[in-house]
């Protein structure tokens, strides 16, 4: 983060647009900072995506294969042919501006090019000369132009700068979805080599390892075993996790983030005790070394991609032979499981229409997909009396939630997250109300782009988060950020280090192990996180 | 230069029948041929329009989601702003469509340097939008009279309406022209602010296209022309009636004493037409046909098929647990196949659970 310039500084932002230069005249810049790095040969390879070489966004010589124009064109052909959306999203747009000032990276960044309509423009004005008469005939003034090298690596530079977060969809009033527009031009850049390396290593390690991380069986093992031994460090209570196991009725599958990195390391724990707790209740769970990744990286490369990454859900569920999938805290993972999986990799007839064992509930919502999320199951259980909880012991913290755009607009995971935060938790506050919900801000760094070498496009991008979180910190202490989203819970704790130093992040299952009480569990002095409870901070020091 | 271009184009527009129907007296051609050709080119463009877009399938469910899911019964969702089925569709299209639901959400930024930002309220692009479409529709609405024989009921009342407000509500209907017609006066008003907006606004006019003026200024000379004829420069309105019956009734005439101006307006309404087809003006079939908008969140509940889903590579089970089998027994996790190993003492301990065995070392 050492190159990223102060808060003071990146804050000086400037919304105008040049006055009389059009867009069309203001060639691409490429800068450090805001560009990732391309991806790798030997990942590209690993999963046969096209045009492996190194390569570097930064170089002149991009080095895209002789025919590229051709494979450009033929793909954007076949994707109008393939997707109504974006034929009619090539076509409708008035270009009312309802949408441009509603884009995070155009709030924290200025650039025009970032206002979602221009983006979706920059892929607009090829389309037109190649497939409208208008466009043909009258070229620029018509808003067309040609494709050549220079505005491809403009399409790279600003598909690669959204994290099809889908705010700005929310807001037109045709519903033009330039996430949708963003996700179509990645799967045609790719067509040529042209990814960034932070979204073609995760992707080649998921299809190797099944997660992004490349944990291979034994070391997930590993690691969650290592939080057995934390948990029964804090509680007194082992817990005992099973893997792979056949039979069991249920299959866990959470984004490998959790297991990896703090803070999602702490939700894992969360996961861990509710689970055991549950066991004499009636939960028979296992988690899989294999499926061992709720997100999908494949999912900002191509539909192809994410169906190829998603496909070992389903045939992990199959082989173990359970009868539902329970999901744990992802963004995008959710969009990709409510929106796409059933559709990819279905029918699940091999499952049954998940019931909870604990309360009885049938979760009808995902009668198809057979796959429930973690806090609509927790939900549950809360609002069926049967978790033993202590909320106080999360009172040193004062929390809000930020909706995670995927849940948030690829779904409507609205009420659920706060309905569970609020029965473990007595300190909530919510955000300003344009920036929540349906209208919730980015983190800035979803997408894939949470690299880092982005990272001034990432502290632009997170931005208008921030500064709603800053609003709640000042006024009523707001101290800690709870999400449910392993991609969140990985860029937060720099972005509010950088713009509101002094709120923390969590996920939700965190909160919820914090408050859990366990059958014989021993007094608790700290939390999760090894940090003194409410009233235990003198006896920690004695 | 965008702008230029329209202006020049929407000026030249106007001097062709100006000249045509003025100096060469080229009526047929004004009068019949032009209109003919412009309904015809409307709707074989729009068919071949939402035939075109209608022939590429929705191979995915992409609603954005604006409120709660339908989940636990103790949980409200949002039926309208999430819908979970066709009639939560109609009622989200119905206000999408009707009320311009999506555009009344709109906020403006509003940043000050600190940074502190803010979303101010702005709901003047949805008013004159809405302003701008209904004012459009009760005008083409009756405009009716001159098309249908006899004038059905609802043309006469829209007509009263129309003209009651201006005189009854607004003081200014002192301007004592009688009938002034309150939709005509916001119609101009709504291009206008439509336009100014354009101007005035740096990301607008960034963002804005030939494309984006041209039609605001057919329009604003449609409806100056249409105000002119109506209140300065009369025409012979029976005529007008003749010629239009004429037309719908494929028995077209062209009668003597209808002045230029009218041409002029009649032209500007065949370009338009012509125009919609290919321009951004499609909106109007296409937000139909949106599917972020038009489908139900329901993908979870009810299987959506692609229609070109096809097969592709994966990485299997098996093929994880080859490269990893050694790892995974050593590290106690259960596997599918026992690795063919070359000790002979191996072969016994298979069946007796080796894999308890390899855990434990
Ligand atoms: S809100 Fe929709 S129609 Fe308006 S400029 Fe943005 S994409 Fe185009
Ligand atoms: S999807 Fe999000 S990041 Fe992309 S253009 Fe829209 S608002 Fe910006």
């Amino acid at each position: 983060m050492s190159d990223v310039p102060k808060p003071e500084e990146l804050a000086r932002i400037d919304h105008r647009p040049p006055e009389l230069k059009g867009w069309m005249d203001m060639p691409v810049e490429i800068k450090q900072g805001i560009a990732c790095y391309g991806g790798k040969p030997q990942n590209l390879e690993y999963v046969g995506l096209p045009n492996p070489r190194e390569w570097s966004p930064f170089d002149e010589d991009w080095k895209l294969p002789e025919n590229w124009k051709e494979i450009f064109l033929e793909g954007l052909r076949e994707r109008l042919e393939r997707f109504r959306s974006l034929k009619v999203f090539m076509d409708i747009c008035v270009r009312c501006g309802a949408c441009a000032d509603k884009c995070h990276f155009f709030i924290g960044g200025g650039d025009p090019k970032n206002m979602p309509v221009l983006r979706a423009e920059l892929l607009r004005s090829i389309y037109r000369r190649e497939y409208t008469t208008a466009g043909k005939i009258l070229g620029r003034l018509a808003g067309a132009r040609e494709i050549t090298v220079d505005v491809l690596k403009e399409l790279w530079y600003y598909f690669f700068q959204c994290t099809e977060c889908r705010r700005c969809s929310l807001f037109c009033p045709y519903g033009i979805d330039t996430a949708e527009i963003t996700i179509l031009g990645r799967e045609l850049l790719n067509l040529l080599g042209l990814n960034i390396d932070w979204i073609s290593a995760p992707v080649a390690n998921c299809y190797r390892t099944g997660n992004h991380l490349g944990i291979q069986p034994h070391a997930y093992k590993d690691m969650i075993e290592f939080f057995v031994d934390d948990i029964e460090e804090i509680t007194g209570v082992r817990v005992e996790p099973s893997f792979n196991r056949k039979g069991a009725e249920i299959l866990f599958i959470t984004p490998s983030g959790d297991v990896f990195a703090d803070p999602g390391t702490y939700t894992c724990m969360g996961y861990l005790m509710l689970f055991h707790y549950l066991q004499d209740l009636g939960l028979d769970i296992t988690w899989s070394t294999f499926a061992s990744e709720g997100g999908n990286f494949g999912y900002f490369t191509s539909h192809e991609m994410a169906k190829r990454l998603n496909a070992k859900m389903y045939a992990e569920a199959k082989r173990l032979g359970v009868k539902w999938i329970l999901g744990g805290e992802c963004g995008h993972m959710w969009r990709v499981i409510n929106q796409y999986m059933d559709t990819f990799n279905g029918p699940a007839d091999f499952l049954e229409e998940p019931v909870s064992p604990i309360t009885g509930t049938k979760f009808e919502n995902a009668k198809s997909t057979k796959m429930v999320h973690i806090v609509e199951f927790t939900a549950d259980l809360i609002k069926h009396n049967k978790l033993k909880l202590d909320p106080s012991r999360n009172d040193n913290i004062v929390v809000t939630f930020h909706d995670s755009c995927n849940p948030a607009r690829g779904m409507g995971f609205l009420e659920e997250p706060r309905y569970v935060i609020k029965s473990v938790c007595n300190h909530f506050y919510e955000m300003p109300e344009n920036t929540i919900r349906e209208q919730t801000f980015c983190c800035g760094s979803g997408a894939g782009l949470n690299a880092g070498e982005d990272m001034e496009l990432r502290m632009r991008g997170g931005l208008p988060r921030a500064n709603a979180v800053k609003h709640v910190h000042e006024k009523h202490g707001v101290n800690m950020l709870a999400c449910i989203c392993a991609i969140d819970r990985a860029v937060f704790p720099p972005l509010m280090d950088y713009w509101v130093p002094g709120v923390n992040v969590t996920g939700v299952h965190e909160l919820v192990g914090n408050a859990l009480i366990l059958d014989g569990e021993q007094e608790r002095t700290t939390n999760l996180r090894g940090e003194p409870l409410p009233g235990m901070e003198e006896e920690e020091d004695v | 230069m965008s702008l230029l271009f329209s202006v020049v184009a929407v000026v030249i527009l106007v001097l062709i029948p100006w000249v045509g129907v003025g100096a060469l007296d080229l009526r047929l051609l004004f009068g019949v041929i032009v209109p003919y050709a412009a309904i015809l080119t409307f709707f074989v463009g729009i068919i071949m329009r939402v035939v075109g877009w209608a022939r590429s399938p929705v191979p995915f469910r992409i609603p954005t989601t604006a409120g709660q899911q339908w989940s636990f019964p103790w949980i409200k969702s949002n039926p309208v702003d999430n819908p979970r089925n066709t009639r939560g569709v109609v009622l989200r299209m119905a206000f999408e469509i009707l009320l311009f639901r999506s555009l009344f959400r709109n906020t403006r930024l509003e940043f000050r340097q600190g940074p502190k930002i803010t979303y101010e309220w702005e709901k003047w692009l949805w008013l004159a939008a809405l302003v701008f479409h209904y004012s459009f529709l009760v005008i083409f609405l009756r405009h009716l009279r001159f098309f249908l024989d006899p004038i059905p009921g609802f043309v006469h009342l829209l007509e009263s309406l129309d003209g009651f407000l201006q005189m009854g509500v607004v003081p200014l209907s002192g301007l004592g022209v009688p009938g002034v017609y309150l939709t005509d006066m916001l119609l101009l008003l709504a291009v206008t602010y439509l336009f100014l907006r354009r101007i005035y606004i740096p990301q607008m006019r960034f963002i804005s296209l030939s494309a984006d003026y041209f039609p605001l200024f057919l329009i604003l000379a449609l409806g100056l022309t249409g105000i002119l004829m109506r209140y300065f420069l009369r025409v012979d309105l029976t005529a007008v009636k003749e010629l239009a019956m004429g037309l719908v009734t494929f028995r077209p005439k062209t009668p003597e004493g209808i002045g230029v101006i009218f041409y002029i307006h009649f032209f500007m309404l065949c370009v338009l037409i012509a125009y919609f087809p290919f321009s951004k003006l499609v909106h109007m079939a296409g937000i139909f046909l949106s599917p972020t908008r038009n489908l139900s969140n329901n993908s979870r509940f009810v299987r959506h098929v692609n229609p070109w889903n096809y097969p592709v590579e994966v990485h299997t089970y098996e093929e994880y647990e080859e490269e990893f089998r050694d790892k995974m027994i050593e590290a106690g996790l259960p596997v599918e196949k026992m690795p063919e190993t070359p000790e002979e003492e191996a072969d016994s301990a298979e069946e007796a659970g080796p894999k308890e065995e390899a855990a434990k070392e």
